[in-house]
């Protein structure tokens, strides 16, 4: 065999990041050894079908994950900070834009909200888990060992380097020899099949799940919100598991269908790419809109205005979202009347967009307001998002857009979408939802701290990149001449990402800091919220809740809280569990070898690592598992201590 | 689990009947798959450069007797949910058994065109057209043969542990598995086939 193949050569920064991989996983192994937490690992973590634990997971990738694209867009803009700067080459620049985007969107942004869901959804809904709790565990080792392989790539064999959304011909085998591209085929492939049975999960899980009472019109909004871009995703993820067999087929055997000769179509591929690229943005959007939503009820003390006009817009955004990809290349020879179809169907997205922005206005009109941490990101995010929304209708417009298209313009929309429209969301969450989850609050002062950096920092590096597109400074170029002018802008740019990995550190301080000293919670309820996952003392129990509650309106806690009406009509009787299982886990690691022998081309290996997908899945269909119940007994002594009381 | 004897045996259960409705969303993500697979043929079925188009290579005799079987299994395994909900176990695996076999057929005359294909020099490789043609009919052809090793699967524990309300389930969703490839057949036998002939 020839080892050739594996090695990434000539770059320090690349061998500096293989030793300090190799020097963290041998931390991690000697680190478990010594405190003997093996076996803890294995039973509560790695076998786990809880949807709480899963969740925790999520995010906890999702952490990893924006650490390592956070270094990558550090990277970038210390390249870019001054002209004819040497700390990167052409190449590595192209292997770290293309991780940055693959890796913020599907492996940071994606499981930061999925981890969420998890979390919450049931709590949500008055459930007791998720409609298919052992499928959840494999959507998330899916996840995870797509994730790890797109990450290895850096130091196994070089990484994708045909930017994220990976255009053909520049992605073929004749133009990538590498590789970086067989990676970017099926680490997403694998994680990507993950998040399809997620969906079908969740859908099952909101549709049939809700305790009793709750009418799809009593929904809060994150779980609609959640509901819909579970649809979003079967409708969607199919289409990218197509491409990327497609992709897969081209680069591995030799196949025809994005290649310049023989009857290949390389814009078959920017089509494929874009009808799935589209709606993933709104996949990524929507549930961070549900996000919001409850924060704003919350700190307003008041119920959302015009909760059936949010839920109608949302689901016309999401069926705008599959007609608009063209938009995406307009400048690439489609035809007048095509682009203008694209276009009218693009600004359309900002009508019901705009319906929920003012819905979230009124619902703060005459609000009895908290600045608490997760309401200053919900705040901050309705202005900055509407800078992104509005250069976003610029773009849309089709004779404009030939001015600005690909330029630095596109990035500095597209980031003041994303972040304020994803990220801000999943950090509102999070500090919204910790409580919930762990049993204690972050600290309110660092929580400020981090957002004050955060927010400031984040219109430094992104605002200055709008004037850089409008002077032509074209997107992914790892290098300009100091003529050009670009040096000032880039240099403040910088200077903005640097004050934004502080605010991240900070938030990770916070994080440390609270769980040490932050007073615990025993009400379940510390912001005085509304909605059922607040009725459940926290931390949360296996079994969520002791007695399934009855849903009367929307907001049924707080009417519970506010009339003093019960939640609760029934006794406590034992609950039935599902058991944990290990076989996700080694389902998702078989997947992993498949895929890595796939990306080299080791047939063998790989024709083996099928057939133990193929058995797992039958060990899987033989498993009988009858679950396990606990006695109303042991449930009365666990409420009690977890609501603080003495047993 | 609460098991309610109104219903029949593969709903018997909360679980159990999450579980269909479940596998008819599944479904609903497996329509823009093919959906996907089909326009992407569209798109390139003029494309043959130097290679052979449908028409020189397709040939109606063996389609016709996979269409056949296949199409048929879909009889048989509606006859083995029938004998299910009867409680005919024997009956039932009967029915699959025959189900499967025709499974096995189908897969085995798609190989040998497949064979064929190859043999005249229409490869995955050669045009675009055939790229497209192959992956068409090769994603349907796996999901044939994942059905087969599924089926079997679930005949083992048939035969092990009867007509339980799990097995029930699991012969339920596969039947809904195996009627959707039929679904999907008929519009290759169309649009592929007999418009490739003509």
């Amino acid at each position: 065999m020839d080892l050739e193949k594996f090695k990434v050569h000539g770059e320090p920064l690349i061998y500096g990041a293989m030793i300090s991989i190799a020097l963290a996983t041998i931390g991690i192994l000697v680190g478990l050894t010594y405190f003997k937490k093996w076996g803890y690992l294995w039973r509560e973590w790695l076998t786990t079908v809880d949807h709480k634990k899963i969740g925790i997971m999520y995010i906890l990738a999702a952490l990893l994950m924006l650490f390592r694209g956070g270094v990558d867009a550090l990277m970038m803009r210390l390249q870019t900070a001054a002209p004819e700067m040497k700390f990167l080459d052409a190449q590595h620049y192209n292997e770290v834009f293309t991780t940055h985007g693959l890796i913020m969107i599907l492996f940071m942004a994606m499981p930061f909200i999925i981890g969420l869901m998890n979390v919450i959804i049931p709590l949500q809904i008055g459930a007791r888990d998720v409609a298919f709790p052992r499928l959840n565990a494999v959507s998330f080792w899916l996840f995870f060992m797509g994730a790890m392989l797109l990450n290895i790539s850096f130091v196994v064999g070089g990484s994708p380097d045909a930017g994220w959304s990976a255009y053909f011909p520049l992605a073929s085998i004749e133009f990538s020899p590498t590789v970086g591209n067989n990676y970017y085929s099926l680490a997403l492939q694998i994680s990507g099949i993950g998040t399809l049975i997620t969906g079908v999960n969740f859908i099952v899980t909101i549709l049939k799940m809700r305790a009793p009472g709750m009418t799809l019109m009593k929904m809060p909004m994150f779980t609609w919100s959640v509901l819909i871009t579970n649809i979003i995703i079967v409708f969607a993820f199919p289409v990218l598991t197509v491409a990327l067999a497609l992709m897969m087929f081209d680069r591995l055997f030799g196949s025809q269908f994005f290649t310049m000769a023989n009857g290949g179509m390389d814009m078959l591929w920017a089509n494929l790419f874009w009808v799935w690229g589209h709606p993933e943005v709104y996949i990524v959007i929507l549930p961070a809109f549900g996000i919001y939503s409850e924060i704003i009820a919350t700190f307003s003390k008041k119920n959302l205005y015009g909760y059936k006009s949010m839920v109608f817009s949302m689901v016309i955004i999401s069926l705008l979202s599959f007609l608009v990809w063209a938009h995406h290349f307009y400048t690439m020879g489609q035809g007048v009347m095509v682009n203008s179809f694209f276009s009218i169907t693009t600004m359309a997205i900002a009508v019901p967009t705009g319906v929920k922005i003012f819905n979230w206005l009124f619902t703060l009109r005459k609000g009895r307001i908290t600045f608490t941490t997760p309401m200053l990101y919900t705040l901050a995010f309705i202005p900055i998002f509407t800078i992104g929304g509005v250069t976003g209708v610029m773009l849309a417009m089709a004779s404009a857009d030939y001015q600005y298209h690909n330029t630095m313009f596109l990035v500095a929309h597209f980031h003041y979408v994303l972040i304020p429209g994803a990220v801000f969301a999943v950090i509102a969450g999070f500090h919204y939802w910790f409580p919930k989850v762990f049993g204690f609050r972050l600290n309110e002062r660092l929580g400020k701290h981090a957002f004050w950096w955060i927010i400031i920092s984040f219109n430094v590096t992104f605002f200055p990149m709008f004037f850089l597109g409008l002077m032509g400074m074209t997107r992914r170029m790892y290098t300009y001449s100091e003529e050009t002018g670009f040096g000032p802008l880039n240099m403040l740019s910088f200077v903005g990402a640097l004050g934004l990995a502080i605010g991240f550190v900070i938030l990770v301080y916070n994080i440390y800091w609270s769980t040490r000293y932050m007073p615990r919670d025993t009400t379940g309820d510390p912001w005085d919220a509304r909605t059922l996952e607040w009725a459940t003392p926290s931390p949360i129990p296996a079994y969520n809740f002791a007695i399934v509650p009855k849903v009367k309106s929307l907001d049924p806690f707080w009417e519970s809280k506010q009339k003093n009406v019960p939640l609760y009509e029934d006794k406590i009787t034992k609950i039935h569990l599902p058991n944990n299982t290990g076989k996700p886990f080694i389902l998702g690691v078989i997947f992993f070898f498949l895929g890595f022998f796939l990306v080299f081309s080791m047939w063998i290996p790989a024709v083996v690592a099928g057939i133990g997908v193929l058995i797992m899945l039958g060990a899987m269909s033989f498993d009988r598992d009858e679950g396990f119940y606990v006695s109303a007994k042991e449930v009365e002594a666990t409420e009690k201590k977890l609501r603080g009381e003495t047993v | 689990m609460k098991i309610d004897a109104s219903k029949p045996l593969e709903y018997s259960t909360e679980e159990n009947s999450n579980k269909i409705f479940g596998f008819w969303v599944f479904l609903g993500a497996e329509i823009p798959l093919f959906a996907t697979l089909f326009t992407v043929y569209f798109v390139m079925v003029d494309r043959f450069a130097s290679g052979p188009s449908g028409a020189e290579i397709f040939e109606i005799g063996p389609v016709l007797i996979s269409t056949f079987l296949l199409l048929t299994s879909s009889f048989t395994i509606g006859l083995a949910v029938h004998a299910m909900r009867l409680g005919y176990k024997k009956a039932m695996m009967f029915f699959m058994g025959i189900t499967l076999l025709m499974g096995l057929g189908f897969i085995g005359i798609e190989i040998e065109e497949f064979l064929t294909y190859v043999h005249e020099g229409a490869t995955l490789q050669t045009s675009g057209f055939l790229s497209s043609l192959f992956v068409l009919l090769g994603t349907h052809g796996a999901h044939v043969s994942f059905g087969f090793l599924w089926g079997v699967v679930i005949m083992i524990q048939l035969w092990r542990q009867g007509i339980t309300p799990a097995n029930a389930n699991k012969t339920f969703i596969f039947s809904l598995f195996w009627h959707f490839l039929d679904v999907v057949w008929i519009f290759i036998f169309s649009f592929v086939y007999l418009k490739g002939l003509m």
